[in-house]
């Protein structure tokens, strides 16, 4: 057993909803004392449907979604993080350990900015190379790594397509050569065509960067392919988590079911079912 | 033998744009009998919400129609519609709202978000029936309730953003199917829901044809959705209906390399070992459509040099009522 690079305990996170005069101010629990631990070298998935708190989760991972209680611990055996207490420099230099790939490759990329200077940017900000020829090496290295041409550099995100564009975004987040990477909905917004091809990329890196990878995703198909160990959120809770084809083969949680009973078979003579979850 | 309730022919459209004429929809053909459910399958750039809204003339005023393009519906019972020979705005009345309503993805967006449900409702149903105030709120308020949406009254007063994503959607397919339409348009209407939700507008869809035995052209990217709705589908790729056929067939025995790439490329939940085969390049952009079959420079088996690269492959038939854009020599016969 390898140890977790990622430890979290009782997290919770609740965002107020205004303020009342007489009693307590009403809470939403987006997420609920929750606990888990993230293996090192895991592709690890977080399943759940909209409002669940799987984005808030993975926020918070990377300090970017504040923490009401509960600790995290990013330890990677060279150093060590209290994530939920980091400012000023630790932050910083966390953030080198620790990235993200967004959902919408259309949204993440500035219009303005090359190719080049888009994948330079974290190196730059966080001054991790001396000179130029240093930092373009550094970007040629990942976008080889993330099939992009050396032409591509040049040029201007709007000439890409969708799939093209979301491997600039992984290229983005991975320069700065970081050992653990929040992916949220990294290809919901994709053609199906596409979402393969980056999904396969992702698998690749994570082997041949030694990637820690949390991967967050409404589809269970996409997660039951390319993670090794799933966790199924509902209301803020961990309703049940486990090694994927012990997940997907035997689910122990009537939740869980009830989600792989309302996706829609591609044999049209197995009718969808879906199991309706009531219970709490 | 039915009539076709929706008869397309020939569908080109094109845009004028600043940086030239972009096809959209070339040589789009296909029918829909009343009671019928016709998926259209595509990715993003497909050009399946384009025809959709060809159908509406809803496209924006650049639009082009190709010269040989007709559109005909055919309501039972009344005069057919030249749906592209219709000029002014009032003449588009007959089928906008009034034979043929369409669904969107995004409910949120097609609500007014300060007019309550009721009165929007109520609104379009006086105008394109001769219900009373009074008559067009009691059909509303039954309708919601017919979608499954409980406290119908209650929820009849309330605005779209007090309602959930799937009550929303539910007061959508309400308010589209309270004018009777004969034609109704699903444009990705359960792509922005959670799966759970999901499959309850699957479900209510199905009611609702087998109900009131109106044609659906449901558009969709997920061919799960589609093997679970449709009784036809019809697959688009750069505007162009690459394959077609019954529902069954065109899953089980795809005869076009598209098809067979798309449903390669699908995770599935009954075989985790599959490996995921994305298809090879990229959808190229609209401005550089490739000459011969659209699909031509990604599709893995074909030799260089091949008729593919030069000439556009006829809808041949590849099966009973199954056509596949194939010359007829590349028709695998089953053994």
């Amino acid at each position: 057993m390898t140890r977790p690079l990622i430890k979290v305990d009782n997290l919770s996170i609740h965002f107020g909803l205004g303020r009342r005069f007489f009693g307590q101010a009403p809470v939403l629990k987006a997420v609920d004392q929750v606990s888990l631990r993230i293996e090192k070298g895991a592709f690890f998935g977080l399943v759940g449907e909209s409002g669940s708190g799987k984005t808030s989760l993975g926020r918070a991972l990377l300090r970017a979604a504040p923490v009401t209680a509960g600790a995290i611990t990013y330890d990677d055996g060279t150093v060590r993080y209290d994530v939920g207490g980091l400012r000023g420099s630790k932050l910083r230099d966390y953030r080198r350990c620790a990235q993200m790939i967004f959902q919408d490759p259309y949204a993440a990329l500035s219009p303005r900015m090359t190719v080049r200077d888009i994948i330079a940017e974290p190196l730059e900000v966080m001054k991790l190379t001396r000179t130029r020829a240093e930092t373009d090496a550094r970007v040629r290295e990942i976008a080889a790594k993330c099939r992009l041409n050396l032409e591509h550099l040049r040029r201007f995100p709007h000439a890409f397509s969708g799939g093209q564009r979301q491997r600039i975004s992984i290229a983005r987040a991975l320069v700065c050569r970081p050992k653990f990477v929040v992916a949220d909905e990294s290809v919901a917004a994709l053609d199906v065509s596409i979402q393969a091809d980056i999904l396969n990329l992702l698998k690749r890196l994570q082997r041949d960067l030694d990637l820690t990878i949390l991967f967050i995703s409404h589809d269970l198909s996409v997660v039951a392919h390319v993670c090794d160990h799933v966790a199924v959120m509902y209301h803020g809770k961990i309703m049940e988590q486990a090694p994927t084809r012990q997940l997907f083969s035997n689910p122990g949680h009537a939740y869980t079911r009830s989600l792989l009973s309302a996706i829609p078979s591609l044999d049209p003579d197995v009718p969808l079912r879906a199991q309706v979850y009531t219970g709490g | 033998m039915t009539a076709p309730l929706l008869s397309v022919r020939d569908l080109t459209v094109r845009f004028r744009t600043d940086e030239g004429l972009i096809t959209a929809v070339e040589n789009v053909s296909f029918e829909l009998k009343p009671g019928e459910v016709l998926g259209l399958v595509g990715e993003s750039g497909s050009g399946k919400s384009v025809t959709a809204k060809a159908l509406m003339r809803l496209n924006p005023r650049n639009t082009r129609y190709g010269e040989a393009s007709a559109i005909r519906l055919t309501p039972p019972g009344e005069d057919p519609i030249d749906v592209l020979a219709l000029k002014r705005e009032k003449e588009m009345k007959r089928v906008r709202g009034g034979a043929i309503s369409m669904i969107f993805q995004e409910p949120m967006a097609s609500f007014a978000p300060a007019i309550t449900i009721g009165d929007q409702m109520v609104e379009q149903l006086r105008i394109h029936t001769s219900l009373t105030r009074a008559q067009a709120r009691e059909l509303s308020i039954e309708m919601l309730a017919r979608t499954g949406i409980p406290q119908a009254a209650r929820r009849f007063d309330q605005y779209a953003f007090e309602l959930s994503g799937g009550m929303r959607q539910r007061a959508m397919i309400a308010m589209a199917l309270s004018t009777r339409p004969r034609l109704l348009i699903a444009d990705e209407p359960t792509t922005a829901l959670d799966v759970t939700i999901q499959a309850q507008v699957i479900d209510l869809m199905k009611d609702l044809v087998r109900e009131f035995g109106m044609g659906i052209l449901f558009i969709t990217h997920d061919l799960g959705v589609i093997a679970q709705t449709a009784d036809r589908v019809a697959v688009m790729y750069l505007g162009r209906i690459l394959e077609a056929g019954p529902v069954r067939s065109v899953i089980r025995t795809p005869a076009h390399a598209y098809t067979r790439g798309l449903i390669n490329a699908l995770p599935k939940l009954t075989d985790l070992d599959a490996p995921l085969t994305p298809i090879q390049g990229d959808i190229p952009s609209p401005l550089e459509r490739p000459a011969g079959c659209v699909f031509h420079p990604r599709n893995p088996e074909l030799a260089p040099g091949s008729r593919y690269e030069r000439e556009v492959p006829p809808l041949t038939e590849v099966g009973p009522d199954h056509f596949a854009a194939l010359f007829p020599e590349d028709v695998r016969r089953p053994s």
